[in-house]
């Protein structure tokens, strides 16, 4: 066990684990941010995504003693009380089902728009594309990125010609 | 730690009401106390209590308790539109409460895609009535009859003196109804109130934002995997490393050093680890020495073989044919005769978040923390498991990640309760992905065999449908004694479940027909990773791979368009058109071919010259009274074998839709994850373990596999104009069902080349590409 300190959304926590431990427990157990998933623990599906230094972040295979510089989580993407523009935009375009992928598409997506702020349809599939949803609302989630982006409005809004047949 | 929102919620149930303004599912309070120290017994709910279903506070909002489950399809906020309407209350003065088996009427879970067309209903009639019931109220406070009375927005009012009004909170806000229904089951459930036709709905039918949404993209959300007691404990089983192995020995100071270890739990071939965190009891259960002795024979043959042992061994169970006309007759006398087979391998349910429960076994009671679907069959299934009285076991259902069937047959809850108990303390138990992948339930493998007879002028005057699927032991819902823990532990059903296999959903008046589904049974049925449960749909998208696939062959070998060919198939003489299923059938079809712009012409196409080949594909079926036609248009990599389909059109037809919303989302993730089946999802295996264990080795559909275009078209409606009512019908798991053999037809009419076996992976198509000469 060794003392360690980690700076996680604006603030420092110091905890005493195993320096092995991966990230994702710790913020999951100690801290009590439970937005990043366990998915895999393998680093294939991006559940447990977290930004560090501008990256986005496995924290299920980084061991905490490797982290180095402030992490962001899920919790802390919205500001004042005021969602971040994707977490708004995934509203706006329903984009879960279950959900449980949905703090790494979100971040990967976060990650994608600081880096390329008005990304091509080729970019966020080629960005997001490691990042897994059995539910499958790729469609949806590629559309609320978008909307973020300002690069297309709404895909497939629900006009009331279809309210009902 | 219990999450805020079930802590509320579980606290205030005791006293029967909410103690607040009752929209739960946004106000995430700082915790304060435990939720387990509701003492038991756990009793279920009374479906004929009108409390048990609504509860109305004092600032004149409803609370809505109903014992039906939402992983993710919009389902309790379609409830809360449907009981909100019959209530004539705001939408969003409501909230509703899912699936706890102590809190909420047992109504199952979910399942089938029944939420609306067999679940709402009784909702909707107790809602129906609480309005009638307050209007009663407010006749006697104002002393004027009912029907002098208006109700609007939760709010009645005098309608000759509109100053003389009184909010359903005034009238009864934080008490009870002590209202009795009628009904012998939960179904049934009644009072005396007529639920709503259709024209008097103003919420139902109108796209509605899903409540669950916010909380899951801000980390409000409290899942079941982020419960936390107080002394709650970790663990995580150890495997057997060969299927059907007999544990020989343990060696428990491989990790009794190891920091955080409190114990290894083992009974028969079941072996777990306990630590004091999470992250030590991975490690312990990796490093746990443990041996095993191999079966005497092979479990199962590899997953190369399995077609053919499928093909050559004896059926274990068979129904009786289904038999129209005289089809031998028709196969002798036939100027030309068509076969073909096809083969779906065992897919996985492949949960994106492994199985996982949390248990606590306080107060001599036991209180499962879980996403299972069927909450209700858990109870009964850990309590049977356990020995404990049914009422001493709960559920509370917690969001949690989506398995499609895989959460209908559970294996964590049996498993953190056994170690609870034993330990007299709170276990969270969570698989891992390799376990989770190879040993989760699978949707059984199917073998096909299709005949087609024609006569001269070539009418399809004949058609059989052999199926054999690999699905004898079928698991259903949490039975105590399938579950894997209860397997493994040595366990066995006197009578084990013998499977089935479907035959396929299509309308099609072919005059002689013979259909046939035998099941058959790997050489080990128990402690066997290839464990067969519902996966969505269950054996659909299997059958109508085959029979629309064939359907498609037929139409090429007499040169006719794949779509003209199933339209004539269905407007042939006949008086059979249940449900209109026969119309609704032939209106899907020309809908998606209308949407797609389809070009009349056999298949294939002639053959292009590029390295990228185009076609398109039909295909069509239904589940139960729920049309569906899908065309797809794919991109075959000659060079490559890769196949993109560029853009689906699926033309759908469920009756009568509550949230077009969640309907339309529901209907694109469903329609995707049959592509997914189509292009990448099969599990593998050798003759001792499945070696699918990761997202590489079962592979899923990823973002860059999106159609370019995903069109749905909604042609929901009813032929017949007298019909006072429209039926709702399921929505989701129908859309799966014909994608494989859409996407089959489309891959043939690009390249010419027919490919019988799912899932359609670039080196498998390939292969087939090369032997065709293409």
């Amino acid at each position: 066990m060794s003392k360690i300190t980690l700076k996680v959304n604006g603030s420092t926590h110091t905890v005493d684990v195993d320096p092995a431990t991966p990230l994702l427990y710790i913020l999951r157990n100690d801290l009590d941010l439970t937005g990043p998933h366990f998915g895999c623990g393998l680093g294939q599906c991006g559940a447990c995504t977290v930004i560090i230094n501008g990256a986005a972040v496995r924290s299920c295979i980084l061991p905490i003693s490797s982290v180095k510089g402030e992490i962001t989580t899920l919790e802390g993407l919205s500001s004042n009380g005021k969602l971040h523009p994707l977490q708004q935009a995934w509203i706006d375009e329903q984009a879960p089902q279950c959900g449980f992928c949905q703090n790494g598409q979100i971040m990967t997506a976060k990650v994608l728009l600081d880096k390329t702020p008005h990304p091509t349809d080729a970019q966020i599939r080629q960005t997001m594309n490691n990042t897994l949803c059995r539910c499958m609302s790729y469609n949806r989630i590629q559309a609320a990125i978008k909307r973020a982006a300002g690069t297309v409005a709404d895909a497939s809004p629900v006009g009331e010609k279809e309210v009902l047949a | 730690m219990i999450p805020a929102q079930l802590e509320d919620l579980l606290s205030t149930h005791r006293r029967g009401f909410l103690k607040s303004a009752g929209l739960l599912f946004v106000s995430l309070a700082a915790p304060n106390s435990r939720a387990a120290d509701a003492p038991g017994p756990y009793t279920l709910v009374d479906p004929r209590k009108l409390d048990s279903w609504i509860v109305i506070h004092q600032n004149n909002t409803a609370t809505f308790y109903v014992g039906k489950t939402d992983p993710g399809q919009g389902t309790g906020t379609a409830f809360r539109q449907l009981m909100a309407d019959e209530l004539d209350i705001a939408f969003d003065k409501t909230a509703c409460i899912m699936g706890s088996t102590d809190i909420t009427v047992d109504q199952i879970g979910s399942g089938g895609s029944t939420a609306m067309e067999r679940d709402s209903w009784p909702m909707r009639r107790v809602a129906a009535e609480a309005r009638r019931v307050l209007l009663e109220m407010a006749s006697a406070r104002f002393g004027v009859p009912v029907d002098q009375l208006s109700v609007s927005d939760a709010v009645i009012t005098v309608k000759a003196d509109p100053s003389k009004r009184v909010t359903y909170g005034d009238l009864i806000g934080g008490q009870k109804f002590n209202v009795t229904l009628n009904g012998n089951n939960v179904n049934s459930v009644a009072g005396k109130a007529k639920t709503k036709t259709i024209p008097e709905l103003k919420i139902v039918g109108k796209p509605k934002q899903r409540d669950d949404i916010p909380g899951k993209v801000d980390a409000t959300t409290k899942w079941n995997v982020d419960v936390k007691l107080p002394g709650m404990v970790h663990a995580r089983n150890v495997k057997p490393p060969y299927a059907c192995a007999k544990l020989t020995g343990i060696d428990e100071s491989s990790v009794k050093n190891l920091p955080g270890f409190i114990k290894v739990m083992s009974k028969g071939n079941y072996v777990a680890v306990v630590c004091e965190r999470e992250e030590q009891a991975v490690r312990a259960a990796r490093q746990l020495k443990t041996t095993w002795e191999k079966p005497a024979t092979a479990p199962f043959p590899s997953s190369e073989d399995l077609f053919t042992y499928l093909r050559t061994a004896k059926p274990a169970a068979s129904a009786a044919p289904a038999v129209v006309g005289n089809p031998d007759t028709a196969f002798s006398a036939a100027a030309k005769t068509i076969e073909a087979e096809y083969e779906i391998p065992f897919q996985g349910h492949t949960a994106f978040g492994p199985a996982h429960a949390t248990a606590d076994p306080s107060n001599g009671q036991m209180t499962i923390y879980s996403n299972d679907m069927k909450t209700y069959g858990m109870r009964r299934g850990v309590a049977t498991f356990l020995g404990m009285p049914q009422d001493q076991v709960r559920v509370v259902y917690m969001p949690g990640s989506q398995g499609f069937g895989r959460t209908a047959a559970e294996d964590a809850a049996c498993e953190a309760a056994w170690i609870a108990r034993e330990l007299g303390k709170p276990v969270r138990m969570q698989w891992m992905r390799d376990e989770e992948t190879a040993w989760d339930t699978k949707s059984p493998a199917f073998l096909v065999k299709m005949r087609g007879a024609l006569d001269a002028a070539g009418n399809l005057t004949g058609y059989s449908y052999e199926a054999r699927s690999c699905d004898y032991n079928h698991i259903g819902y949490n039975e105590p004694d399938t579950t894997l823990i209860a397997q493994l532990m040595g366990q066995r059903r006197t009578k084990v479940t013998e499977g089935s296999a479907s035959v396929p959903s299509d309308m099609y008046a072919i005059p002689h027909r013979k259909m046939t589904g035998d099941v058959y049974a790997l050489p080990a049925i128990w402690e066997t990773p290839l464990r067969t449960g519902n996966l969505r749909d269950p054996n659909g998208p299997q059958a109508s791979f085959a029979s629309e696939s064939f359907i498609d062959e037929v139409a090429a070998a007499i040169k006719a368009d794949p779509l003209e060919f199933r339209l004539r198939l269905l407007q042939a003489d006949t008086t059979d058109d249940t449900g209109f299923r026969r119309a609704r059938s032939i209106a899907v079809l020309k809908a998606a071919a209308e949407k797609y712009g389809w070009d009349a012409r056999p298949n294939p196409r002639p053959r292009a010259t590029g390295k990228v080949l185009n076609g398109r594909g039909i295909a069509y079926s239904f589940r139960g009274q729920s049309m569906v036609a899908q065309i797809a248009e794919v991109e075959v990599n000659r060079e490559t074998g890769h196949v993109w389909v560029k853009r689906i059109v699926c033309a759908h037809d469920c009756g009568f839709v509550v949230n077009p919303q969640s309907r339309r989302t529901s209907l694109e993730c469903g329609l995707l994850h049959g592509l997914s089946r189509s292009l990448h999802e099969e599990v593998r295996f050798n003759t001792e373990k499945v070696t699918s264990v990761d997202w590489i080795t079962h592979p899923t559909l990823r973002h860059a596999d999106v159609p370019e275009s995903i069109e749905i078209v909604v042609v929901n409606g009813d032929p017949n104009p007298n019909r006072p009512d429209l039926p709702l019908y399921g929505a989701g798991e129908a859309c799966l069902k014909p994608t494989m053999a859409a996407v089959c037809n489309a891959i043939y009419d690009a390249t010419g080349i027919r490919i019988r076996r799912v899932p359609f992976r670039p080196e498998r198509v390939l292969a087939a590409l090369k032997a065709g000469g293409v």
